[in-house]
């Protein structure tokens, strides 16, 4: 349920953007879905295959997900570390004074859209 | 002919509410209107809770509530009928989480003259730490029963809140719930929240709840 809503949000950009740009149709969206961000990226392709039917721009759009790593920085040692491995602990020193730099992102990388082009005169 | 162009975007999903989200709270702050966003699982005891806090501060305030759930309109109709204030209920429609869009189609539904809005969200302890609905309070819940490693396994929902409540603090005798440790969990995630723990059902240190709202009333 959680990863439909994000779709939901998605598509509707995308088809707004498609009708402002005056694309025929949209073919491809890349996403970037960080590790840590709670979208589950199986889920995520489910839900957005079920909303693109519901579109009027997306019906033959392809999800392309990038999925960047979790990286914690340590304030204590200054290293960083793989999120998903150590959590909020720093494995270098113990420290639990941590921070994540990355990998909590949801974005709209980009979006390949087909627009039609004026016949060339010859 | 036609061609395929890319357009780079990079944007994230959550810019749009983000920004909903801000204006809301500017428009919120120049109404002088205090909205309290209301987070917690399933069966915390919100509603419980949110009853007698509005019961001991109505006499001062104007205060609405919003009630969001995925159906049914029963905690609106319990909360009416125990506080007599203002409620509303929104359905979310099978979303977990509630946007800045439908909160303001709440607040335009509960309509003027509040000065403080109380605004349920789903039982959830995810998602809705996710969106931002436009509260200028975030109040988490964390009941007894669930167990103190909660903030822990959840930390989003505790790092963005003001306000973390630890609630059925009278049924502590019979659950194994460390309080220091979750006073130190929820401290690691978040230096700056205020943590109160309380029983509604008793009543025992409610004062200090309402006392917060008091005073965050009175900065305004």
């Amino acid at each position: 349920m959680h990863e439909l809503g994000i779709v939901m949000n998605v598509v509707e950009q995308a088809d707004r953007i498609a009708a402002d740009n005056g694309a025929q149709k949209i073919v491809g969206i890349t996403m970037e879905i960080g590790e840590v961000s709670t979208v589950v990226p199986e889920l995520f392709l489910d839900a957005f295959n079920w909303a693109k039917k519901r579109t009027e721009y997306l019906q033959e759009a392809e999800l392309e997900m990038i999925i960047i790593e979790g990286r914690t920085y340590c304030k204590e040692c200054g290293e960083t570390y793989r999120t998903t491995e150590f959590g909020k602990k720093c494995p270098h020193c113990g420290s639990p004074e941590t921070y994540l730099l990355t990998g909590d992102q949801v974005i709209i990388k980009d979006i390949s859209a087909v627009f039609d082009t004026p016949e060339q005169e010859t | 002919m036609q061609q395929v162009k890319t357009i780079l975007l990079s944007k994230s999903v959550f810019e749009d509410n983000d920004a909903r989200a801000e204006k809301l709270r500017s428009g919120l702050k120049e109404k002088n209107i205090c909205l309290v966003n209301v987070m917690s699982s399933p069966g915390s005891g919100k509603t419980t809770l949110l009853i007698s806090l509005i019961n001991a501060l109505k006499q001062k305030y104007n205060i609405g509530v919003m009630e969001a759930d995925i159906d049914s309109d029963k905690d609106a109709v319990t909360v009416a009928e125990k506080t007599g204030v203002r409620s509303i209920q929104l359905h979310t429609g099978g979303m977990c989480h509630l946007d800045a869009d439908m909160t303001k189609q709440g607040l335009d539904g509960l309509g003027d003259g509040l000065d403080l809005i109380f605004l349920e969200n789903v039982g959830n302890l995810v998602c809705p730490a996710e969106y931002d609905t436009g509260a200028n309070v975030d109040m988490v819940i964390l009941s007894v029963p669930e167990g103190n490693d909660k903030p822990l396994k959840y930390p989003l929902v505790f790092q963005k809140s003001d306000l973390a409540v630890i609630s059925k603090t009278d049924a502590l005798p019979y659950f194994n719930f460390n309080m220091d440790e979750c006073r130190e969990y929820i401290r690691s995630r978040n230096p700056d929240a205020s943590v109160i723990a309380v029983s509604a059902k008793t009543g025992e240190n409610m004062d200090e709840l309402v006392n917060w709202f008091i005073r965050k009333l009175s900065e305004r």
